[in-house]
């Protein structure tokens, strides 16, 4: 009894650790990026707080269709995401006892499914690459079309890639947020009882996926309104991809943004510090008016919800399967790409295929690339221990002290998600530096919790909280202290869900480009830092290698959380 | 005396001063000189250097060049004993940021960036804002090998004086890149290309002015159309003068740009995305920085067998890229090694091998030894490049200043 209090009682350190090693840094960067947008920044001759530079931001010529770009682009895919997300979930989540035909349906969903998850740790910039190259006038989809209808000499003058309105970055976005919101759904799925609503929706004569729109789906989007916030705000934000697919006159904003820091005008700095404050203010907006929709579409909706009309719903999955297949070989052929070009010497307009083939890249690379390999496995290891670690802590900390974890907590934690990386990354810089701690390998994996901890709590706290009590519970009667109980029984049961949240946090940690240039003081290199880099250097040979060893990684590391649980439990079926 | 207050640029002396505090403080330089972490003898600096570590940041978007950097580290590391890191920036404003973030925080010592690829206005306001060590250029042996009279631009970068704060490094002139299985007659001037475009629409652009190469495209066609271009030399007088230097470029460009690649109201993100559309055939003419550039490219397979590189009839701009060192590098004495290693002949011959690099040499061939001139003799020109008599006259890069309002005005007008 003793030790379990003892045990019981160092528990409430885990939140408030956590929590401190969120406040800090995100307090530092919003303040290191505040100060200077008000023209405060001493070394620059900035010592007076004004609104001068606002100012100068709102007059700023490329700034209206910059901004409207970004917010068209990463509401569009958002919203895009969301709904190919809801389509495939309710198709997924048919159950098949109802004939033949459908249990074809099903399989074929399930095929989608387990092709579509992995790219959840694909980074972005690697399918971001290798979409380019599929898309592009001289890309793989034109060229294979000219060889076998239209024989064009020169690519035609098409605009495939980094058109004006964003719709290649809004294609890219969706590419990999789909997934994403697509998992967050199914392991939501069982602690709403979607079964068995669905079973009662089709006793009462409902098709398959109206008893899911009309019963499921208003039970299951509130349980993945934050996920669909981090999307939003990354949508909005974010740097590589827009870099890679989005147009350039003008970019969006948080591109803007990374062009300012790099002019070698410094005085630039205050407009990006003021771009970066907008941004921000952009990204609250905008997840304000996603609330306010959720609210008229529940409005405009709700009569539909309770109309009693029946009818299959059948025709949506023609859609779905369409979205699905379209999705599905696009990344395909967007790694296969990389893939080949990390193998080709020469590999020229009209060819469908390299024209000569060459391990070169490969052996060039190969004392660099351990190397790099190295640093990337060992901070994305460490990083998703710790994460780990703080997550199992506060989880066990709800469940002895029955308090949970508060909601302003846990917005708390997703935090450094919908705040744009640009804003307070800068920030953390400045303030790293006075502490003598930048480009250390502390505040490298430090930088990397801020992504990893939200991702790995979002995998794993459901499935935590709905592990049956009473199996620790009688290990409680029979006398097992609070750590005996976590390592032999809760671990071991939880085992699954925990391999996989930590192989999404190791995927977050493989994708952080921004973090481990800021942070790592560009003294740590690590594939995605590499093979941004590369990608400025646009030879694809080399951002093959990077590209597609960078979506190997995490994909392998989600391969073993999936297959190891299944070796362990393999007399146990409900454990695998 | 005067040297040491040179060599210690971040000492600051008063301007009210008596004339005993002057000796003081001159006292107290000598004093801090003799104890400083850094020598002032070759030998001096070289036996410091030992077991130091360099992080040199430089644009790592090219194999060629990375491999060449690498091979770098590993003579610096045999020879010296110093170990060089390459840390590969996307854009060498990514490592100015990095020392001014250290200069406002303060870090006046073990700053992350030891050495640091550069040149024009990174350097220009790196100088200005006191991010630089030096003079130190006069302490490296090799610095006396340079062709100070036949290439200016190593002593005078952008119209600022160098001032001893950066090491030449390579050579840079700005040529054109066609691929003669589809281009048969090259244009000879900026006029030229205009109507050429208009033949060929949609096969010509130029790289976005957030790229050095882009905003160099600018100037060039400005050197030749504007009507004096002697005002290019200096700062930018007033807004009038602007207007009325820059008028016949912009009235060239509304004409050009109907005819680029997507009727000119998009353009490639930097020069080496322009080289891969070059060889995927979605342009025929591009541009690049470096005459051998395109040979080396042919060598490593991304640029086709049949491209090849043309200048302009009145001359291009020419420049030259350097390294410093920031003033807060740690390791001092360990990045003086690795940029006077960077100027040896070894070197600078390595680099000007098409089949490694191809960047031309900062050297003066006639102050090297009998057996160096023989090997550069000897170096292969490549497939693609001009021979240096049919390179064309050299032209000034304008001053830093009529780049950064030219770019401004640019995005004003087309960058919406």
């Amino acid at each position: 009894m003793a030790t379990t209090i003892r045990t019981v009682s160092i528990l409430p350190a885990f939140p408030i650790l956590t929590k401190l090693l969120f406040l800090i840094p995100i307090a530092a960067g919003l303040f290191g990026v505040l100060l200077p947008s008000l023209g405060y920044f001493p070394d620059l001759g900035g010592n007076q707080f004004h609104f001068e530079i606002f100012h100068q931001l709102l007059d700023h010529p490329a700034l209206p269709n910059s901004v409207s770009l970004t917010l068209f682009s990463g509401i569009s895919a958002t919203f895009i995401s969301l709904c190919l997300a809801i389509l495939l979930a309710a198709m997924l989540s048919q159950d098949g006892n109802s004939g033949n035909n459908k249990n074809k349906i099903t399989r074929f969903f399930v095929i989608v499914q387990r092709g579509l998850i992995p790219l959840i740790a694909v980074p972005h910039a690697a399918i971001a690459l290798g979409l380019a190259f599929l898309i592009a006038p001289s890309g793989w989809i034109i060229r294979s079309l000219s060889f076998l209808v239209m024989g064009w000499e020169t690519p035609p003058e098409w605009v495939t890639l980094q058109d004006p309105f964003g719709l290649s970055l809004i294609f890219g976005l969706v590419l990999k947020e789909t997934p994403y919101l697509l998992l967050m759904i199914l392991a939501a799925l069982p602690q709403i009882r979607a079964q068995e609503y669905l079973r009662i929706g089709q006793s009462l004569g409902y098709g398959n996926f109206r008893s899911w729109l009309k019963l499921v789906l208003p039970q299951v989007y509130p349980l993945i309104r934050l996920p669909v916030f981090a999307v939003l705000a990354f949508s909005l934000s974010v740097v590589d991809v827009a870099l890679i697919l989005g147009p350039t006159t003008p970019p969006t904003l948080a591109v803007l943004i990374l062009r300012w820091i790099d002019d070698p005008d410094l005085s630039f700095r205050f407009l990006a510090s003021a771009g970066a404050v907008l941004l921000l203010v952009i990204t609250l907006g905008s997840l304000f008016f996603w609330r306010v929709s959720e609210w008229l579409v529940l409005r405009k909706w709700r009569n539909w919800l309770t109309n009693g009309k029946r009818g299959s719903g059948n025709e949506a999955h023609n859609l779905a399967a369409l979205s699905g297949l379209v999705l599905l070989g696009t990344a395909f052929f967007s790694v296969l790409g990389l893939a080949f070009w990390s193998l080709s010497l020469r590999w020229p307009y009209p060819h469908v295929l390299p024209q000569r083939w060459t391990s070169r890249n490969w052996e060039r690379h190969w004392s660099s690339l351990q190397e790099t390999a190295f640093t990337t496995l060992e901070v994305g290891v460490i990083s998703g221990a710790i994460a780990l670690f703080l997550v199992v802590g506060c989880l066990e900390n709800e469940q002895w002290r029955r308090v949970k974890f508060s909601f302003r907590s846990q917005w708390l934690l997703y935090l450094p998600l919908l705040i744009p990386q640009a804003t307070f990354l800068l920030g953390i810089q400045i303030l790293a530096v006075r502490l003598e701690m930048d480009g250390t390998f502390l505040l490298l994996v430090w930088s990397h919790l801020l992504f990893v901890l939200p991702y790995i709590f979002l995998t794993l706290a459901d499935p935590w909280r709905n592990l049956d009590a009473r199996f620790p519970l009688i290990a409680q009667c029979l006398g097992a202290s609070p750590l005996r109980i976590l390592f032999r029984i809760k671990l071991p049961l939880l085992l699954k869900p925990l391999l996989v949240a930590a192989a999404i946090g190791f995927a977050v940690s493989v994708a952080q480009y921004l973090p481990t240039l800021f942070a790592g003081g560009g003294r740590f290199a690590t594939l995605t830092t590499e093979a941004v880099s590369y990608a400025a250097g646009a030879d694809r040979r080399v951002i093959g290698v990077y590209g597609f060893l960078q979506a190997l990684f995490p994909w392998i590391a989600l391969l073993l959380a999936l297959a190891i649980p299944r070796w362990r439990f393999r007399n146990r079926a409900a454990l695998s | 005396m005067n040297n040491n207050l040179k060599t210690n640029s971040t000492a600051k002396s008063g301007t009210t001063a008596k004339p005993l505090n002057y000796f003081i403080l001159a006292f107290m330089l000598l004093l801090l000189s003799s104890f400083s972490a850094y020598g002032n003898s070759w030998p001096e600096i070289r036996e410091r250097a030992k077991g130091q570590t360099v992080y040199w940041n430089a644009w790592g978007g090219s194999e060629e060049i990375n491999s060449y950097i690498n091979w770098v580290g590993i003579r610096v590391k045999n020879e010296y004993g110093v170990t060089l890191k390459h840390v590969k920036l996307a854009g060498t404003a990514d490592a100015v940021s990095r020392v001014l973030a250290e200069k406002a925080a303060g870090r006046t010592n073990n700053g992350s960036v030891d050495l640091i690829w550069i040149n024009g206005e990174n350097f220009a306001k790196m100088k200005e804002n006191g991010l630089l060590f030096g003079p130190f250029t006069e302490k490296l042996p090799n610095f006396k090998l340079v062709d100070f009279s036949g290439k200016p631009t190593t002593l005078i970068d952008f119209h600022i004086p160098v001032d001893g704060f950066e090491a030449p490094w390579g050579m840079a002139k700005f040529n054109f890149v066609y691929d003669s299985a589809r281009v048969s007659e090259t244009p000879k001037s900026i006029p030229e290309l205009l109507k050429w475009a208009e033949r060929h629409s949609g096969r010509f652009t130029y790289p976005h002015v957030t790229d050095f190469l882009g905003s160099t495209f600018l100037m060039q066609a400005l050197i030749e159309l504007t009507e004096n271009p002697e005002v290019l030399n200096h700062s930018v007088k007033s807004k009038a003068a602007f207007v009325k230097t820059t008028a016949p470029l912009w009235n060239y460009l509304n004409q050009l740009h109907p005819h680029l690649w997507r009727s000119g109201k998009s353009f490639p993100s930097s020069s080496s995305v322009q080289q891969q559309m070059l060889n995927d055939s979605e342009l025929d003419i591009a541009l690049s920085f470096n005459p051998s550039a395109t040979s080396a490219a042919i060598a490593s397979g991304t640029l086709p067998e049949s491209a090849r590189t043309f200048v302009l009839k009145k001359g291009t701009i020419g420049n030259t890229h350097f390294v410093a060192i920031p003033f807060n590098s740690g390791s001092r004495e360990g990045a003086m090694i690795v940029a006077n290693f960077l100027m040896s002949p070894e070197a600078q011959m390595e680099k000007q091998n098409p089949g490694i690099w191809g960047d031309s040499t900062v050297l003066a061939i006639a102050k090297l030894s009998k057996q160096d001139q023989q090997k550069f003799k000897s170096l292969p020109l490549g497939i693609a490049t001009l021979p240096p008599e049919k390179l064309g006259p050299t032209q000034p890069n304008p001053h830093p200043d009529w780049k950064n309002q030219l770019d401004a005005e640019w995005q004003r007008r087309y960058g919406q």
